[in-house]
């Protein structure tokens, strides 16, 4: 019963902390609570549909089916994430002039964050399906655990979850809204940078890359990936006790062009 | 043209066999999965080399497929084969489990 809600727990980490660095993030958004129900209601669709698909999915591709619908969802997930960070830079100036003057509510009503909403989507999904499917087979399993309990922990678990989430969020909208945006910004880089570790990773699972996938170091023995922070930090920066050389390079390559486009971004913006 | 396109077809058989040969030379393991446990729960792959492990849940229910040491984890729903690629790995023993049942579903990979 504490291991269902443990399992539970886990799934649902990534995309709560997800969702509420995304929610803190649009904190000045018209609608924002509207598009961010929306991208959270059609990730768990998706996640239900894919769930009831699972055992077809996964044999596509001879067993490898399961692995290329999470490389496609990483990797659409990835360029939203990279859109935003370089949408963001490329409107970096008009967003500070509408922090500072109050009453443009209609203007930023227009933009809708339409990058955000799709990785918010991708997000619950992803982590969503395996509950599913977990949740599914416990109760259908017989393994002992009756309905009850099963429902309780699966509420134990998401109630956590989204626990965690609203603490990230109640944590950045402490931050004065100046500093805000660069918050989550780097925020959102680094998660960015943590799913292209996690999009290489399944590439390598699925044997689609060879090359530099031995593990460069292990950190298991002082900070166990099944420990609570090793859990917690596997979510908000992608940490993984034994990175292969190509998951590393993905994510630093991920963070320099982040880097390297909002700078350039910035400067061409400033110019008149 | 015709010389062409003999040479064009066998080019492509080459480049199919190729693909095919290079598919074929990695080793392969059958893990079952049944009552929540692993058959065999411990298996022997030679080291230094990629290992193709299929992954059979003979039990109605999903279960999670997960190794720290391997880094991997891939949730094979009830009655799915599901293919995971390991290594190429140095000799040791990597320890796996079932995620979903874990107090029953354990094993190894023995890498020599």
């Amino acid at each position: 019963m504490f291991a269902a809600a443990l399992i539970v727990f886990r799934e649902s980490l990534e995309a709560a902390l997800f969702v509420g660095i995304v929610a803190a993030a649009t904190r000045q958004l018209a609608g924002r609570t509207r598009w961010l129900s929306a991208g959270v209601g059609i990730g768990v669709l998706g996640a239900l549909l894919l769930a009831l698909m699972a055992q077809h999915v996964s044999g596509w591709f001879d067993g490898l089916g399961q692995d290329v619908v999470n490389i496609a969802v990483l990797s659409v997930a990835l360029t939203m994430l990279l859109w935003h960070c370089i949408w963001v830079a490329a409107h970096s100036k008009d967003m500070a002039m509408e922090a500072r003057s109050l009453g443009t509510s209609v203007q930023q009503g227009q933009r809708k964050p339409w990058a955000l909403l799709t990785a918010v989507a991708l997000a619950v999904l992803r982590e969503g399906a395996e509950t599913v499917l977990f949740v599914g087979g416990a109760l259908t399993g017989g393994t002992g655990t009756s309905t009850p309990e099963v429902v309780l922990s699966v509420a134990v678990g998401v109630g956590l979850g989204v626990g965690a989430g609203m603490i990230i969020y109640g944590g950045l909208s402490r931050i004065p809204t100046r500093h805000v945006f660069a918050t989550t910004n780097v925020l959102i880089a680094i998660l960015a940078g943590s799913i292209a570790s996690q999009l290489v990773k399944s590439l390598i699972q699925a044997g689609f890359i060879e090359r530099w996938s031995s593990p460069l170091w292990d950190t298991s023995a002082s900070l166990a990936p099944d420990s609570a922070l090793g859990t917690f930090l596997h979510a908000l920066v992608g940490y993984d006790a034994r990175p292969s050389a190509a998951q590393l390079a993905s994510y630093v390559a991920v963070l320099a062009l982040i880097y390297a486009g909002t700078r350039l971004l910035r400067r061409s913006s400033r110019a008149p | 043209m015709v010389g062409y396109s003999r040479l064009f077809a066998v080019a492509l058989a080459a480049g199919f066999l190729s693909i095919g040969g290079a598919r074929a030379a990695e080793p392969e393991v059958l893990l079952v999965i049944k009552n929540h446990r692993f058959e065999p729960a411990e298996v022997k792959v030679p080291a230094g080399q990629r290992v193709k492990l299929i992954v059979h849940n003979q039990d109605s229910t999903p279960e999670e497929f997960e190794s720290h040491s391997l880094n991997r984890e891939k949730v094979v729903p009830g009655g799915a084969k599901a293919t995971i690629y390991v290594g190429p790995l140095k000799a040791g023993r990597y320890e796996f489990f079932g995620e979903y049942n874990e107090a029953t579903a354990k094993g190894a990979v023995v890498a020599e």
